[in-house]
């Protein structure tokens, strides 16, 4: 009797895996989804866009035109612009899915919650993150950084937002249920998201400075890993926990 | 013999209120759970309990006699869930959203545009889901249901914002569930008009 139901369980093993989608598939799904949202919907795509040309324009406008000082200021106002403009584009990262019930959807779905939550980070990484990254270049020539620098900058704000991306899922699905819950994602977000600033924007620095600034690079790759690897369990925890 | 889902010493809090206490249930294919009771008497926490999304007090659901909460996965592959919220994104097309369903479970393999004409909404795939009527989109959230190929259903107020017609087409669609040896457990306020074994839970 007891094989008979080890058999059974073999035998419902196999018909189970035959016919889930695979993840991959789940995974393709869920960052095809918001890329086709954020198509639909480009204001939400360029908000936060408008929002870091917008700073970065406006600082030497009320600085003055003085290259050296602009040169100095550049690397760290571009970071935090471009971290102020990630946070702007959290916050309806999953308010959206919340309120429509589709987050319900993915709870009770066979796929592994945080495969969908890491679909849904890289959609958001290339509507927000990448658009930032491939506008820096253009904005830091006004700040008369050199060529070399603004490749630090490329790769380190590279990094800097796919790690952004990741730890703001982790908040938006803390406070997914809350009303107002913006105050408190920037209060969840920012501690962890200092070290991406300080790393980022030194390392642009140093390198500005013609001084070694790989250490930082290869720090900010280190959290990015790390990011990638665990993010999406915390965030798909997170998620369980706000829809009670 | 063990059912195939069953709930026994189901007890659940919200805040200070107890929704319901040491309940219990067992389906098997075939059959109907029939979820009765005034609102806000816990239809809906009963359901989101048996799915998971609910921490029980006291209690355990079985899938195959098995705790569904070691097997979470696994139960979920075996189930869909009709929620009061439809669950389709507003800006995509009623096709593009059981497009993306179909990465979330497993699924019967058939042609969806055939499925929403048993529906009658076959004409509006193209459309924004923003664009169809509540009832319309109570109607998209039951293709969801056809188009997988899982043995149990949840149903939240199945009825809710639907026709005469769309409800009997609820209930046509529940019976042919129940003959293929399927299982559904409904929250309702209306009697259901369904010739099979069905269990009552009246919550008060």
């Amino acid at each position: 009797m007891k094989d008979a139901d080890a058999d059974l369980g073999e035998d419902e093993d196999r018909i189970f895996l035959s016919n889930m989608p695979g993840l991959m598939a789940g995974l393709a799904a869920s960052t095809r989804r918001d890329l086709v949202l954020a198509w639909k919907r480009p204001g939400d795509v360029l908000n936060p866009l408008f929002f870091f040309v917008m700073v970065l324009i406006l600082f030497p406008l009320a600085l003055g035109p003085s290259a050296e000082q602009l040169q100095a200021i550049g690397p760290g106002v571009v970071w935090v612009a471009a971290l102020l403009a990630m946070l702007i584009s959290l916050n309806s990262l999953f308010s959206a899915d919340y309120e429509d019930g589709s987050l319900e959807q993915w709870l009770v779905s066979p796929q592994p919650l945080p495969v969908l939550a890491l679909g849904k980070s890289v959609a958001h990484w290339m509507t927000s993150g990448l658009p930032l990254v491939l506008l820096s270049p253009l904005l830091a020539a006004t700040y008369g950084l050199p060529a070399k620098v603004i490749v630090v900058l490329l790769v380190t704000l590279s990094l800097g937002t796919i790690i952004l991306s990741l730890l703001g899922s982790i908040g938006a699905a803390l406070t997914v249920g809350l009303h107002r819950g913006t105050a408190l994602l920037s209060l969840l977000v920012l501690p962890l998201a200092m070290p991406v600033l300080l790393l980022g924007s030194n390392s642009v620095s140093l390198a500005a400075g013609n001084e070694t600034h790989t250490a930082g690079v290869w720090a900010l790759a280190a959290y990015a890993t790390a990011a990638i690897s665990l993010a999406p369990y915390a965030t798909a925890a997170a998620l369980r926990i706000s829809n009670e | 013999m063990t059912a195939k889902l069953s709930g026994r010493d189901l007890t659940l809090f919200r805040g200070e209120r107890c929704l319901f206490k040491r309940l219990n249930f067992a389906l098997n294919p075939g059959e109907m759970l029939l979820l009765e009771g005034a609102n806000g008497s816990g239809k809906t926490s009963l359901l989101k309990a048996i799915l998971g999304m609910l921490e029980l007090e006291t209690g355990e659901v079985s899938w195959n006699g098995e705790p569904v909460r070691n097997r979470r996965q696994r139960f979920h592959a075996a189930l869909a869930w009709m929620a009061h919220r439809v669950g389709f994104k507003a800006d995509l097309t009623l096709l593009e959203n059981l497009e993306f369903e179909r990465a979330l479970r497993p699924q019967r393999g058939d042609d969806i545009v055939s499925v929403l004409e048993r529906l009658g909404i076959e004409r509006l795939r193209q459309l924004p889901m923003r664009s169809l009527s509540a009832g319309q989109q109570r109607r998209a959230a039951l293709a969801r249901m056809l188009i997988a190929d899982v043995p149990l259903w949840l149903m939240d107020e199945p009825f809710t914002n639907l026709d005469r017609a769309g409800r009997a087409l609820v209930f046509k669609l529940v019976r042919e569930h129940l003959g293929r040896g399927g299982m559904c457990v409904v929250a309702a306020h209306q009697d259901v008009d369904i010739d099979a074994t069905i269990h009552r839970i009246e919550l008060r």
